[in-house]
């Protein structure tokens, strides 16, 4: 067998392209954690709804996305969305899209998980000063919940930053499109793959470690 | 309890000489000498943060001590190794300390019950894999360990769904079942509701009747005073005073000791 | 809002749905019978005494953990060949990327699983003069693999949203089926949908017996 000989120079010589698909990768997945935190404040709301249709509502649209594989969410709106709604979608919108709405599933029991895990003492003892629901929750509940939430938002929001990778299979041009296209014009899979995979690294290792600092920071408060 | 056996006076089963530990730079233990002989039953009191339950996991390195020595049945612990400037450095190794902990049982203040595990399984799992008895005759032995702490109704039940007492009974029929020759009690009533003390304090005293050696550390002054030949009274890490039952409990020689006995409203008088 | 959902579209794609639905059932086995006994080595490096291994242990995780599975999958099947010098099949490719993945994530959760055995138990065993390996053989493991069933049955859910993956790889799971059908029929809002349904019947009993299960272990705590 001929040794292969590596050589990352070629692929390197295509960087514009990849530094394109890295912007690609964080603007989308910027704005799908924005618009997941969004949607996921209200999924979040109407699973602890007092009424129970609007409780069911919110517990459906979780458990589907819970239970559904994200690649099926992205060709859903690609293709299936546009035949329902009457729309035009381009990659991009529909990338995001799906990327939203899926992390909406995922941010709302991320806020549920926070806020019922704070002890039924602590909302009879709001209630006692003579609180409000609205007023124990802003002032005692919240406070207290936001803290235990920073560790499974930070994960749900790397998990976002992975699953945009799947927004390639939509021709968006994130890291892993524009990856694909720098090792078919250079036939170097090898060095383009695994560069790839040292800058997913990377990112994500470089932003765990941020993550990590910021929680101890927090922690100590 | 003058109706149990009178200790021997032979060579000590179990002895520490200058036994130290320390937690960083916090010393626990500062220099304990102890000699343990043959049906010997003491009590070990003193304050919280007095060192004595430190003492007690050292004896059977729950705890690897820093200084001093252990000596079980003439035989020193450890390899002792003198550095050129006369310091003396101790390694264990783990085969000799199992050695030991099959001798020296312990029955924990948190029971520390395998809850996977039903009762006589809890109490075969020393004989089947540590001793390598074959399965039959180590769940009899252990039938018979947990008739005698009254438990012989209770093989099959796993540990979560007994009370506090009756678990820590099969503790200790965990304990007996290795045949050890030295049993030590770190605390055995301290995490149980008080309606339950009762019943394992009686086991513990049933065994004093048979002759164990055993070393038990408590808060309960008056079951110290009925169970043990001698106390000690730890104190600040080091043995402030020690005797016989009747001397540390009934003429406490220094005056810590005495205000420390005289807490207990037993002793009070 | 003329559009006509074709019912009869659903009922003549459920054959070749089916197909799909065994290759990712046995993708779905494959994957996670060799996930979990390799992460339980790496979990053993990362509890080991030794440093290097757990470094060793430590970097297989992150590694794994950090680049998004579409990456492995992709690396694993047009990068790794030309490592080896050989082709592999896109099965094998998928079954090699999941596994590992699936590994690193179970590796963390046995680790938590040993780490969350109170220090008590290892006492007790030592306390009647067993050994460490025979303590964590017949006392620490029985109780990682009872108190972690949950952790490990989530972990079958996402090895089962995962293996969609791998029709990226041209593997004839349910996804793919689902791609190919609807781009040859243009009946993409039947198909998907569908495709998305079928995921949820074949997921959400194993969501449901994770959650039943964590319910009935804090009812015993």
């Amino acid at each position: 067998m001929q040794q292969y000989e590596w050589d990352f120079g070629a692929v390197l010589a295509y960087w514009p392209m990849l530094l394109q698909g890295l912007w690609g990768t964080v603007a989308i997945s910027v704005l799908a954690i924005i618009l997941g935190i969004l949607g996921g404040g209200l999924v979040a709301t109407l699973r602890m709804s007092r009424h129970t249709p609007l409780r069911v509502i919110g517990t459906i649209y979780v458990e589907f996305y819970r239970n559904t594989p994200g690649i099926v969410h992205f060709f859903w709106v690609y293709y299936a969305l546009p035949v329902v709604a009457n729309v035009n979608l381009g990659p991009l919108e529909a990338a995001i899209i799906a990327l939203a709405t899926q992390s909406s599933a995922f941010y709302a029991e991320v806020l549920r998980g926070g806020i019922q895990s704070i002890g039924k003492g602590q909302w009879e003892g709001a209630t006692a000063l003579g609180m409000s629901h609205t007023e124990a929750l802003r002032r005692i509940i919240v406070p207290q919940a936001a803290r235990r939430m920073v560790a499974p938002f930070v994960e749900r929001s790397f998990e976002i930053i992975k699953t945009s990778s799947l927004a390639s299979t939509l021709a968006y041009g994130e890291l892993l499109y524009q990856g694909m296209q720098v090792a078919s014009i250079t036939y170097r899979p090898l060095e383009t793959y695994t560069l790839l995979a040292l800058i997913y690294f990377l990112l994500l290792y470089l932003l765990s470690s941020l993550a990590k600092l910021a929680e101890d920071r927090l922690q100590e408060v | 309890m003058n109706d149990t056996p009178t200790p021997d006076t032979g060579a000590p089963i179990l002895r520490s000489v200058g036994l130290r530990k320390s937690f960083g730079s916090l010393d626990v233990l500062k220099g304990i000498d102890l000699d343990v002989k043959r049906g010997d039953r003491i009590a070990i009191i003193g304050g919280s943060g007095s060192g004595k339950s430190t003492l007690l996991r050292c004896l059977n390195f729950m705890e690897r001590p820093t200084g001093g020595q252990v000596i079980l049945d003439g035989e020193r612990i450890g390899d002792a190794r003198v550095a050129k400037d006369g310091s003396e450095t101790i390694t264990y190794r783990e085969r000799d300390l199992m050695a030991v902990r099959k001798r020296v049982g312990m029955v924990f203040q948190q029971f520390n019950l395998f809850p996977h595990m039903s009762t006589v399984e809890n109490v075969m799992e020393g004989l089947v894999t540590v001793l390598r008895r074959p399965k039959a005759e180590a769940r009899e032995r252990a039938a018979q360990e947990l008739a005698r702490v009254g438990l012989g109704d209770k093989l099959d039940v796993y540990p979560g769904r007994l009370s506090g007492g009756q678990q820590q009974r099969v503790a200790i029929a965990r304990a007996l079942a290795m045949d050890p020759e030295v049993l030590l009690f770190d605390e055995p009533t301290s995490s149980l509701d008080p309606e339950l003390v009762g019943e394992v304090l009686r086991t513990i005293l049933s065994l004093a009747e048979d002759g164990r050696t055993m070393l038990l550390v408590t808060h309960e002054l008056g079951f110290a005073y009925r169970f043990a030949t001698h106390v000690i009274y730890l104190s600040d890490g080091v043995v402030h005073e020690t005797g016989t039952a009747e001397e540390v409990f009934r003429n406490p020689q220094r005056d810590k000791t005495r205000a420390f006995i005289a807490r207990s409203s037993e002793f009070s008088l | 809002m003329g559009y006509q959902f074709d019912f009869s579209m659903v009922i003549k794609i459920l054959p070749v749905l089916w197909r799909g639905v065994i290759v990712t059932v046995e993708l779905t086995i494959a994957c996670l019978a060799v996930g979990l006994i390799l992460g339980f080595f790496v979990a053993l490096l990362r509890v080991s005494p030794a440093a290097p291994l757990r470094f060793v242990g430590r970097a297989f995780v992150e590694i794994f953990r950090n680049i998004p599975a579409l990456i492995q999958l992709i690396w694993f099947f047009y990068a790794f060949p030309i490592v080896i010098g050989a082709q592999l099949s896109p099965f094998v490719a998928a079954v090699l990327g999941i596994s590992l993945n699936t590994a690193a994530f179970s590796a963390e959760i046995y680790r938590s699983g040993i780490q969350s055995i109170e220090r008590g138990q290892w006492e007790g065993a030592m306390a009647i003069g067993m050994s460490r390996a025979a303590t964590f053989r017949r006392v620490v493991l029985p109780q990682v693999f009872r108190r972690m069933l949950p952790a490990f049955t989530n972990r079958a859910v996402e090895v089962a949203k995962v293996t969609s993956l791998a029709s990226v790889l041209s593997v004839h799971e349910l996804m793919y089926q689902g791609r190919v059908l609807s781009s040859t029929f243009y009946r993409p809002l039947e198909i998907l949908t569908t495709v998305g349904l079928v995921y949820l019947v074949m997921i959400y009993p194993m969501t449901w017996a994770s959650a039943a299960m964590e319910r009935r272990m804090r009812r015993r705590a």
